[in-house]
Formats: C-alpha cells, structure tokens, sequence
C-alpha cells in the first residue's frame, strides 16, 4: 500500500532549530558537555575504585600477615600483633576482632561479631558502633584453623568522606564545565554570525545596486567564500560594466543612421523638387538602414557568442586549408590596395573549432589590416605552435594602435583615434574576441612600429604537427 | 515562373508581390501557414518562397518539411528574421535550398529566387560544356575559350566564370558569389568581390571588342550575350 506523500513527509522526525548559527553551537555545547561528562565520570570511577581497591588489598595482606603469625605464634601471639597493631596504628581507622571457636571475645577493637558478616567469602560493608560513634566499616571473616574466628576489616568512614568530596567536587567541575561550554557556544555563534553577517552585509548591498562593494578578506577559512563571491561580484560589475557601456554605444551608433535616413527621408519630403533627388536621398537612407543592419547582426551575433552555447559546429580543424582559402579570397584585394599579403604557414596541429566562425574572425582582422596598411607594405599572416596552442597572427604596416587603445580595442564600438574617419562600426574586433572566447583560445594585440599586430591563440588538439610549405 | 509567396506582413508581401510581378512572374500569395500548405500542395509551382515565423501553428518550415515528405521538390526559398547561423543549417536541413535574412534588399531576394528557378529546370542533365555568345567552357577539361582564343583562368576564377555563366542572363549578387563559389558565409567589410570579378573581367572581357560580364548597380553581377 501506497502511503500518501504527506504523510510520509510529517512523519519524519525534523530537527526543529533552523539557525545554523544555534545548531552550530548546540552542537559544540553538547560536545563539550558530553565529552566533559564521559571525562569526570572517569575521574570518579577510577578514583573509587581504587580506594576500594587499596582497602580489600590492606585487609587481606592483613590477615594474611596475622594468619602467619598465629601459625608461629599461637593464639597468644596473635592476641599480640592485634594488640600491636591497634597500638601503632595512628590513623585509627583498623579495626579487629579475634573470636574463639566458642565465641569468648580474644583481642580487637570490635564490640563484638556483627550479625550481618555470615559468611567469609566476600567483603562486607556495614554500618558499626565505634566507641561512641556511628561508623562505616568495610571487613572481611576468616577462620582460623583450630575454629577461632577473625574479622580484619576498615574504618572507610574517611574514604566515603574523600568520595563524598570528590564526588562534589567533580559536579561542580562538571556543572563549571557546562557553563562553560554555553558561553562558549553563544561566542561560537557570535563568530559565525559574524562571518555569515558580513558575507550577507556585502551581498545585500550588492542586491541593493552598490556593486563597488567587496567581501573583506581576514585570513581565515571563510577567505575562500569571500575571493569566490568577490570574483562573481567582478564578473558581474564586467558585465555590467558591458551592458552599460553597450546601451551607450547602441544610442549612439545606431541613432547616429536612424537620425541620418530621417532627417535625408524628411528632408527629401519636403524639399526634393525632382524624382531623381527624391531616389537619391531614398538610396542614401536605404545605405543607412542596411548600416544600422550590419551593426545589429554584429551585436547579436556577439552576444550569442558570448554567451559560450555556440559550439554545436565545432569540429577537428585543420588550420592551413582554411588560411589559404582566406589568402586566396584576401589576395586580390590586398593587390587592389598596392599591398603585398603573405601567407606563412609553419607545421601546425589541428584545432577544435567552428570554421565559419574563425573565418569570420580572420577576415575581420585582414579586413582591417588591408583598410589601414599604406600601400606598397605587406600584410602577413603567420600560423604557427607556441607550447600547445596554435598562434595565428595578422600583421599590417599601418598607423597601429597606442597601448591605451590597445587596451580598449575589444570593447565594443570602440574606435581608435585613427580609425575615426573610416568606414566600419567598431565591432570587428569585438567579434574576433568573443571568437577566439568562444575557442578557449586569447587574443594579443602588438604595437610593431610600426603597425598592429593581432594574435589570436587557440589550444591545439593533440597529435601529429601537420607539415605545411611556407606560402607567399 | 510561377511562384508562391506565404508571408503574413502586409508590407513585406505588397513588396515582394509587387516587385516579382514586376519581373513577369505569376505570383500566388497567402498570408498564413494553412493556406499556403493547402496552395503549395494542391498547385504547381517552380518556386515558393516562405516566411520561417507563420500565424495560426503551421510555420514554413513545416509546410516545407510536409511537402518534402510528399516528394514534392519545388525549390524552396525560406525568408527570416533569425539570422543565426543554427537557424540557417536547420532551414536547409528541412529540405530548404536557400535562406535569406530580414532586413532584405530585393534585388537579392529576386536574384536567389531566379537561381532557384533556373536550378529547378536546368540541373535534369549534367552539363560537361557551357556556351554563352562566343564564350564557350569546356568543365571536363577545365578550359575556357572565347572567340576560338584560349583564355588561362586560375582554378578560383574558373568556378567564378562558371557560376556566372550558369546563371547567364540572371543577376547573381555579391552574397550569392561569397556563399556558392568561396563556401563562405560572413559579410565581408571590403569588397573582396568586386575585386575577383574585376580580374575575371581583364581575362574574360577586357581583350575582346564587347563585355560579357555587367555590374547591377545596388545588386551585383550579370553576365549576358548582349
């Protein structure tokens, strides 16, 4: 039979603190308290113990001594080491008795035989009456040979004392203990509250909108929780930092063509005073449009990118096929500009990677360098192994980038100050990032002086170098 | 031709229309998915042309993938606002034969839906030569002749030539000649082609009293008797 899901659930016992803060310290506080117990009761146990012990063993030596001497000595010499003894014994705690086989009282500090003590086989211990006192008394029977009866035994009334203090003594240790250990619980809490407090101060400002905030690193064990949420904190204010910076950029560049194709549609509207005006100021606006087109394709394109789920195309790839193909392509226009692009090409591995994209990547770059190189210079593309990556770089001749630029130059719709008056939408070389991202790979700009050089790297598959001529 | 246009944007489909009938074709239209199934199942076109997002639960790519189903293989031209590449592959993995993006120019769309149309009538025996006015190519012996007079061609400029006189009398566009001759699908930012034709023209046409191959302004290339 099926029991209902509620039930089962209601019926499990639940613990009912839900503060890890309180449990964290209830646990540490019975830990202490129990452990502290176990301890004490140890103490308590072995202590009695051996003072019992240390009694049995004194009696039986005793008598053990006095059963000798009646064998030397006789009763007479009996009599007389229980007298001695009685006499030397300062602390007055033992305690004799010697019987004859008819029961006349022979020697020892005892009344009389107490009733309770039936048999010799084991100790007694009882109640007695001393002199004038009530005592414990802890006492063994033996019979002699030849009937008479001998009691050896204890005064234990300063032992039970001794226990007695002991054992108050330990509870009291144990109840300090206690104490103890709940004070030390609320601080245990304390601490944890304060870390969990401090993590939670920061993240709540954070949730508030103040992402300058970071987790205070102390030293200690929780420093991996704080690097790990201040590390998020970083990837997020990046992201931020992005999406801030992309708004901008998509007001500007793109109201920059939308403001343009109206004011020439308007304009036209208005002022045109020939068909053949009005088509040219419409073919200028439609130019603009497709420009706000290109940009919006490029901005998806590398947000998709960016997002790391594009990778159902990638396959093993080799490298220098897809190089010459783009060389090829490249060339004539390279030539069209008075430039001289060269294509080396040393052994490389293959890659693992989406074909479409990487072309688009390093036609990006031969794109750029063919737009900004001075005519008569070279272009070269160079593919080669640096360790385990593939390196693949586009060198121009051109004006360069400065460090600051260089620095900004994957930014999107970033322009360098040389670029400013070209035509082009300041994401190329935010696509050929989000590529080689995509990739695991990195991309390096270099100033030549002159020129730019940008090196994409990609991690390589492992296997044989494939052997390439160097092309030009 | 006879073409069938489902597509459920008043402007897009007016202009389409418009522009297709302006060219001579025979267009039928239908502005959702149901009706346009229920034309391209029941008519015979030689090229329909699809918008991927449809109202009322039958999108393009389902009427298509209905049709391909049936054996039905009227060249299919899907048209879509998702331009990711995924979107691309499963287009054409549905049996599409070609794919254009929203925003489009027209001249665009016009020259891919002509090449679809050529490709449906043409492509029944395999060609070993192409002749077009005094250009003739030999495409088993990988020569080219014009006016009896042997022309050199690079392997790239070959196919090149050859793509444009396949498609003789049509205007094939930049795009077109980036994706079927290089296997390529970005959007350059300089003009890689025109720099290609442009060499192809010094061979082909600059030795010889009349051009073959023109520029379309605002389109692409043509390359015709005339």
């Amino acid at each position: 039979m099926r029991v209902p899901q509620f039930l089962v659930k209601s019926f499990k016992p639940r613990w009912p603190v839900r503060s890890a803060g309180l449990n964290f310290a209830l646990a540490y506080g019975s830990v202490f308290v129990l452990s502290a117990g176990l301890f004490l009761s140890f103490i308590w146990w072995n202590t009695t113990g051996q003072i019992e012990r240390r009694v049995e063993v004194a009696v039986q030596v005793d008598a053990h001594d006095l059963a000798q001497r009646a064998q030397r000595g006789g009763m007479a010499g009996l009599v007389r080491a229980i007298q001695d003894r009685l006499d030397h014994n300062v602390e007055d705690d033992a305690l004799y008795l010697l019987v004859g086989p008819t029961g006349r009282r022979y020697a020892g500090n005892l009344p009389g035989w107490p009733t309770a003590v039936s048999g010799t086989d084991h100790f007694y211990e009882l109640a007695i009456q001393r002199d004038s006192f009530r005592t414990r008394a802890k006492m063994h029977a033996y019979i002699l040979p030849g009937g008479c009866g001998l009691i050896v035994g204890r005064d234990i009334h300063g032992r039970e004392l001794v226990r007695h203090v002991l054992m108050d003594t330990l509870i009291w240790a144990w109840i300090m203990v206690s104490l103890l250990a709940a004070g030390g619980a609320l601080v245990m809490r304390g601490i944890f509250r304060q870390v969990v407090g401090s993590i939670a101060r920061t993240t709540a400002a954070v949730a508030r909108g103040d992402l300058s905030r970071r987790m205070p690193l102390t030293g200690n064990e929780t420093d991996s929780i704080s690097q790990t949420v201040n590390e998020m904190l970083e990837r997020i204010d990046r992201l931020m930092d992005g999406v801030r910076q992309v708004s901008n950029a998509i007001a500007h560049d793109l109201r920059t063509p939308i403001t343009r194709a109206r004011a020439r549609l308007e304009e036209a509207s208005v002022t045109a005073t020939s068909e053949q005006a009005l088509r040219s100021a419409v073919d200028r606006a439609v130019v603009d449009l497709d420009h706000v087109t290109s940009i919006f394709e490029a901005l998806l394109r590398i947000a998709q990118l960016e997002a790391g789920t594009r990778r159902a195309a990638f396959t093993d790839l080799e490298v220098p096929p897809l190089l010459e193909g783009l060389a090829e392509l490249y060339e004539a226009s390279a030539e069209e500009a008075s430039l001289r692009l060269k294509l080396r090409v040393d052994a490389v591995r293959p890659v693992h990677g989406d074909r479409h994209l990487l072309q688009q990547a390093l036609a990006n770059l031969l794109d750029n360098a063919i737009k900004f190189a001075p005519s008569g210079t070279d272009v070269v593309m160079h593919a080669g192994m640096v360790g385990n990556d593939v390196f693949i770089a586009v060198m121009d001749a051109g004006p360069g980038m400065s460090p600051d630029d260089m620095a900004r130059a994957s930014e999107r719709f970033f322009r360098a100050e040389a670029a400013r008056h070209t035509p082009g939408s300041g994401l190329g070389l935010s696509l050929v990032q989000a590529v080689v991202a995509l990739h695991n790979g990195r991309m390096v700009l270099q100033d030549r002086k002159p020129g730019l050089g940008v090196t994409l790297y990609i991690p390589s598959l492992g296997g044989e170098l494939v052997r390439e001529g160097s092309i030009v | 031709m006879r073409i069938l246009l489902v597509e459920d944007d008043v402007t897009v489909r007016a202009f389409v229309l418009k522009g297709l009938r302006e060219a001579g074709h025979v267009v039928d239209e239908a502005d959702n998915g149901k009706d346009g199934l229920f034309l391209a199942v029941s008519e015979s076109y030689d090229v329909l042309i699809l918008d991927r997002m449809l109202p009322g639960g039958i999108d393009g790519v389902r009427i298509l993938e209905t049709l391909r189903v049936q054996n039905n293989a009227t060249p299919v031209l899907l048209l879509s606002a998702l331009a990711d590449v995924d979107d691309r592959v499963a287009g054409l993995k549905a049996g599409g034969d070609d794919y254009v993006t929203k925003p489009f120019a027209f001249s665009e769309l016009m020259a891919r839906v002509e090449a679809l149309g050529r490709r449906g009538r043409s492509e029944v025996v395999p060609q070993t030569r192409l002749t077009v006015a005094d250009l003739e190519m030999d495409l088993l012996a990988r020569t080219v002749k014009r006016g009896g007079e042997k022309i050199d061609l690079q392997p790239r400029e070959f196919r090149l030539l050859e793509f444009l006189v396949r498609h003789a009398g049509q205007v094939v566009t930049r795009t077109m000649l980036l994706e079927r001759v290089w296997d390529y699908h970005f959007d350059p930012q300089t003009n890689v082609i025109d720099v290609h034709v442009s060499r192809l023209r010094q061979k082909v046409d600059k030795p010889f009293d009349h051009a073959l191959i023109h520029t379309i302004r605002n389109a692409g290339y043509i390359l015709r008797a005339d």
